[in-house]
């Protein structure tokens, strides 16, 4: 046995890597209960690939989308499972995702020398919100062909080049099979394509600048900060969230399966009281506020201006709040987390409310 | 004397619970491993076993009927489905009905009725079969092919497994 690890080691330098697990830290202190949303989100992905994979084993793009999906919730052995987990695992996936953009923006783990860990963090969520939305298409049900209808007249409102971005994703003037086909190359040829190596860097990134702590445990002198090994305490620690993430699906997904509405049927009027999945619900109660108050184009050219800002503000957060000791600046960016967050609650509380 | 013995006892005792302790331990995590293992692997492998499933249903059919085959001309070949499985129907010139399970017995190919020799070949690895009896008699092919039972009647032609 020690013969093959030796003739391993040798090759592959597998002390090496066991050399860093023994050094690597994470700190301790009253936030570190924070740390564990990456690596949730990260477990939440892997469930995600591998349900997906298992999709793709009887899903079929294009005209037979809803027959096969119809298939894999009513005929195949435990299909309606699989499919279930693939839906609770993304929704869980984005909960975390969004909980651990927040818990680093609290911390302001975005500052020197971690922007790029803050960047490519912000990418992967939106590369997580376009898995969402093209996959929500894919059952080809009345639910998802009107979501996508709607979500693509969006861009839409945008000034000159909306047009033609919205009809080049549909592949039409109108949502079709086409489009289902187009959206199925999408999540599962293209975005996983731009989204592992990013997800790599991202990685890669917080084992080069480790654990980054919040300014309250900065300040105090290097002797009294605390940490544990990463081998095999924090890993034990994260191991055993996995696991309860993976209960929390299994769970969810046992109890509460989706179901399969009518075929999308473009003849057919929209349903009553139509919204979309909840991380959309805050941009579909802002676009229907500010319509009520700016009528017509006008008011969604105001909507997606204000995401776009909003967006745009959050990404440059690490070039404003510079400052590690906690001064005014550092205040401030605090307030406007809080600030975003509580926007965020609310016009999702007023989209539920509104539908 | 007897004080430091019984110390010696309780130190062994002791020693034995810590033992049995980390061996319930190591009992308890492997079981509730293979519990996770089994609960996520059942639902998998019926998932994928699902068509496999639906076509052994398929190939416990113990006949099918073909209509109009009974219009099929002297000395010509038909080929449908018994089940699952591509199957060849022939008329022979004789007026003899024969049909049989079209799978070679060497790879799995579809074999084919060769009018011009008047037996059954596979293209893949050049296998000969007897077109009345479904006889290997040439090449490859470790076995005969399978023979069914056939009935023509009014308006079609009844294939069934031999029992």
């Amino acid at each position: 046995m020690s013969k093959i690890l030796d003739y391993v080691d040798e090759r592959l330098s597998l002390g090496e890597l066991r050399a860093f697990a023994a050094k690597k830290k994470v700190p301790l202190h009253r936030y570190s209960y924070w740390y564990y949303w990456g690596g949730i989100s990260l477990f939440c992905f892997i469930c995600q690939v591998v349900t997906g994979i298992m999709l793709l084993i009887y899903f079929k793009p294009g005209p037979e989308a809803y027959d096969s999906v119809r298939q894999i919730t009513y005929d195949i052995h435990f299909g309606w499972l699989i499919r279930s987990a693939h839906n609770w695992s993304a929704t869980i996936f984005l909960i975390s995702v969004l909980i651990h953009m927040f818990s680093v923006f609290f911390m302001k783990a975005y500052r020197r020398p971690r922007e790029f860990g803050w960047w490519s963090g912000i990418l992967l969520l939106l590369l997580g919100l376009t898995f969402g939305f093209s996959g929500y298409l894919l059952p080809m049900d009345e639910l998802s062909y009107f979501a996508t209808k709607i979500g693509l007249a969006t861009p839409e409102a945008l000034p000159v080049l909306g047009k033609t971005i919205a009809n080049l994703l549909r592949g039409g003037l109108e949502v079709s099979d086409v489009t289902v086909q187009r959206f199925f190359a999408l999540h599962v040829v293209i975005l996983p394509l731009l989204y592992l190596p990013l997800l790599g860097l991202h990685l890669w990134l917080v084992q080069k600048h480790g654990n980054a702590v919040p300014p309250s445990e900065e300040e105090k002198p290097e002797q009294e900060r605390k940490s544990i090994p990463f081998f095999p305490n924090f890993l034990a620690k994260d191991l055993g969230m996995w696991l309860m993430t993976l209960n929390a699906i299994a769970i969810m997904a046992s109890l509460f399966p989706p179901q399969l509405g009518k075929m999308g049927d473009p003849l057919s009027p929209a349903p009553v009281g139509i919204h979309p999945e909840w991380y959309f619900m805050s941009q579909f109660a802002t676009l229907k506020v500010i319509g009520k108050l700016v009528p017509g184009f006008l008011g969604e050219a105001a909507g997606m201006t204000l995401f776009a800002l909003g967006l745009i503000l959050w990404v440059l957060i690490p070039f404003y709040d510079v400052k590690t000791k906690g001064g005014l600046v550092a205040k401030r960016a605090t307030y406007f987390g809080i600030f975003v967050v509580t926007v965020l609650v609310l016009t999702t509380i007023l989209g539920y409310v509104l539908a | 004397m007897s004080e430091e013995l019984t110390n010696q006892k309780a130190d062994e005792v002791e020693q034995e619970e810590g033992v049995s302790r980390r061996a319930f331990v190591k009992v308890a995590v492997g079981g509730v491993c293979l519990a996770y293992a089994g609960a996520i692997g059942y639902p998998v492998y019926r998932y994928l076993n699902s068509p496999v499933e639906k076509a052994q249903i398929l190939a416990a059919v113990k006949d099918v009927t073909l209509d109009k085959a009974n219009e099929l001309p002297k000395g010509s070949a038909m080929m449908f489905k018994f089940g699952p499985y591509p199957a060849l129907l022939i008329h022979h010139d004789d007026d003899q009905w024969v049909a049989l399970n079209a799978v070679c017995t060497h790879l799995g190919c579809t074999v084919q009725y060769k009018k011009e020799t008047g037996k059954i070949q596979c293209a893949c690895h050049g296998g000969v079969y007897d077109a009345h009896t479904g006889e290997n008699i040439g090449g490859p092919p470790p076995k005969p092919l399978t023979k069914y039972v056939v009935k023509v009647q009014k308006g079609s032609v009844l294939v069934s497994r031999a029992s």
